[in-house]
């Protein structure tokens, strides 16, 4: 993983509630083997038409989407299956961060072992970033990890919470195993007084 | 005297590997589900780095969301799928994991197959890359969803990185009414709390309705945990949870067993344990439950009108509903019941239990399906499916016109070529109404597999308390 930086950037709307991740990968795209190649495939069925062509009116298609890594959500956005897919896909397309009011569980885990930073900021945050950004689509706001904080177009920082391990992994660039497998001898002593309750080797 | 512990907490306790305070616990799990769609890159991860699966007897494998649910003897048309499918057998025989792939006798939905082995059990932690894991969690154990990292963490280690959640009490006092089923308590439920209302918690569900549900029932109520926002669902053991895994495959046997079970009985929360939330539901009050939007929390009483946007104060929740009764082609205030449905599908790791399959046939014995609905019979297993034929079953679907078909996730999540038509509206015993879920342009009402099969009969969605 590439360290994560500070950075400055457009942003694409997405004022919808409870966003699933049928919607942002559909499970038809699954069938994969490989985590590659996913981008295309970023909320497919919202994007394309019947046939395959791009529906114009469909944000990610905009001008305005073009380079731009961050994404504006509604709440509870990643709902439903683990698949991380969805944050595979939403990396691809470009994105670094998604803003929105809440997460579900599973794809605000998914996305922080993948680069992609969860950004939970208040309602009121929330609101006026939808209001500044479908006056001036131009705007720009810039991401600050070390310092937990976004600065809004009129110059005001608002923190956000990230807790202090994905934080420094997603600094360092580094995953979560590279920690597990750090921590053998605690898992070798956990399992010499650990009493498996199966065996599904057992024929 | 210690503190008194929650069911939640006392599993938690027990799993703890390691603490520091600039870290995530470190937890050991119990039992590792595998199958096809999110494995593949976490062993291409395992390559990657020259590790081992470290505890493969923890482990196993099963293919069931890209497998088509047609006879097994032909080739699988699907060369995409077919080639994950080779792969899950591939990297199972190349780290030494059982796989019980397309041609095994005990193949099926990994959430079905877990607990008709044996291998789900009380006090456990159970893993999978799916999020309807919490289905294990009808035994009293800790069951989540992972996402792909994890089950490549969960291979190298047996370990996963954990901060514990909040625990969220779920008391469902009362009895149900006839025609009421179990999954009409869990879309009971969401609809009441909404999808993002367990955020951040374990779900327990306790209270007299639930303890009167046998086995099969307090899963359909566990598997849906996930679509109420939380991680896990669990129902602490008692004796309808050891009749049920007593001689089962990899249940313990003999003195094994009676330590086992003594184990067991000391999981139930104690007395005076603290939750940080929770919710009473009365099951005298419940009626049969379907969904009519796009999202699990859109549930109502099978007899009440689809809601109004135009009553609701919030933009964004008004825009949604909007937006879903668009997509459902459906006009708020009017009712859902004697709307025509194209297809009832009636299988998914929810509700394709041979109890539920007993209860769709108990209402289509002796009669026939509308000739306008198309009707899918899946069973979750080749153990149910087995079973089914033991007791008759497909020769009753078959007669009224329905579909009998091989074990699968099939429909659910129509990756294997089942799936709706563009339009098509659906009554599903599934567990996700999301839109294209059941294929693009799709349109599902989740409901009981009593309303399913009154649907199916009628051919509009319909009360089954009117034809019981």
């Amino acid at each position: 993983m590439k360290p994560f930086t500070n950075f400055e950037s457009r942003i694409v709307v997405l004022p919808i509630n409870d966003v699933d991740t049928d919607q942002i990968i559909p499970a038809r795209f699954l069938k994969t083997t490989s985590k590659e190649g996913l981008d295309k495939q970023l909320f497919y069925d919202w994007r394309y038409d019947g046939q395959g062509r791009p529906k114009p009116e469909f944000i990610l298609n905009r001008p305005e989407a073009r380079d731009a890594e961050i994404l504006l959500a509604g709440d509870n956005f990643g709902c439903g299956s683990s698949r991380e897919h969805a944050p595979w896909a939403l990396t691809q397309f470009g994105f670094r961060a998604v803003i929105s009011t809440s997460f579900a569980d599973i794809f605000r885990g998914n996305a922080l072992k993948n680069s992609l930073l969860p950004i939970v900021v208040p309602h009121d945050v929330h609101q006026q970033l939808l209001d500044t950004v479908s006056k001036n689509p131009a705007v720009k706001i810039r991401i600050d990890l070390p310092g937990q904080k976004v600065t809004l177009p009129d110059g005001r920082a608002v923190e956000f919470p990230v807790d202090r391990f994905s934080k420094q992994c997603l600094i360092d660039g580094v995953d979560e195993l590279g920690y597990i497998l750090k921590r053998d001898q605690a898992i070798a002593a956990f399992e010499s007084h650990f009493e498996s309750s199966v065996d599904t080797l057992q024929a | 005297m210690s503190k008194p512990r929650t069911i939640i907490e006392k599993i938690w306790d027990a799993h703890v590997v390691h603490e520091q305070s600039d870290a995530p616990t470190l937890l050991y799990i119990d039992l590792h589900l595998v199958h096809e769609v999110t494995s593949p890159q976490a062993f291409q991860g395992l390559r990657e780095r020259g590790l081992k699966v470290r505890r493969p007897d923890l482990t196993v494998a099963t293919a069931d969301h890209s497998i088509p649910t047609t006879d097994r003897s032909l080739p699988i048309l699907d060369t995409i799928a077919a080639n994950q499918l080779a792969q899950l057998e591939k990297n199972c025989r190349d780290f030494g994991i059982p796989c019980y792939g397309i041609h095994s006798d005990k193949q099926g939905i990994v959430h079905v197959i877990g607990p008709e082995l044996g291998l789900t059990q009380p006090g456990m932690t159970v893993v999978c890359g799916d999020s309807h894991t919490a289905t294990h969690g009808a035994f009293g154990a800790l069951a989540f969803g992972i996402g792909t990292s994890q089950v490549e963490h969960v291979l190298a280690t047996q370990c996963l990185l954990q901060t514990p959640s909040k625990t969220f009490q779920v008391r469902v006092d009362g009895s149900l009414k006839p025609g009421v089923t179990a999954k009409d308590i869990i879309l009971g439920f969401i609809a009441k709390i909404g999808v993002a209302g367990g955020t951040g918690c374990v779900l327990e569900y306790c209270g007299s309705a639930i303890r009167s549900l046998a086995m099969e029932q307090r899963m359909t109520v566990c598997n849906m945990s996930i679509e109420g926002g939380a991680r896990a669902g669990l129902i602490a053991p008692d004796d309808t949870t050891f009749q049920y895994i007593a001689g089962r495959r990899h249940a313990p046997k003999g003195a094994a067993w009676d330590a086992a079970v003594a184990r067991w009985k000391k999981l139930p929360s104690d007395e005076g344990a603290v939750y940080d939330k929770q919710i009473t539901i009365d099951a005298d009050r419940l009626e049969p439950m379907i969904t009519f939007g796009t999202n699990p929390g859109m549930g109502i009483s099978i007899t009440a009108p689809v809601p109004d946007p135009s009553l609701i104060s919030d933009p964004l929740q008004r825009d949604s509903l909007e937006k879903a009764l668009r997509y459902m082609g459906l006009e708020g205030g009017k009712p859902l019941l004697g709307r025509p449905v194209n297809v009832v599908f009636i299988g998914s790791c929810t509700n394709s239990r041979i109890s539920d399959l007993r209860s769709a046939a108990s209402l289509l014995k002796g009669r026939k399906v509308s000739p306008n609905v198309r009707v899918m019979v899946v069973p979750g297993s080749q153990e149910v499916k087995r079973q089914a034929e033991a007791e008759g079953l497909p020769e009753i679907f078959r007669a009224a016109g329905c579909d009998w078909r091989e074990p699968g996730c099939s429909m659910c999540i129509a990756m294997n070529g089942d799936q709706l038509q563009p339009g098509e509206y659906s009554v599903s015993t599934s567990n996700r109404n999301f839109e294209g879920r059941q294929g693009k342009g799709g349109r599902t009402f989740l409901a009981s597999p009593l309303t399913a099969a009154a649907s199916a009969v009628t051919g509009v969605v319909t009360d089954v308390r009117t034809i019981l």
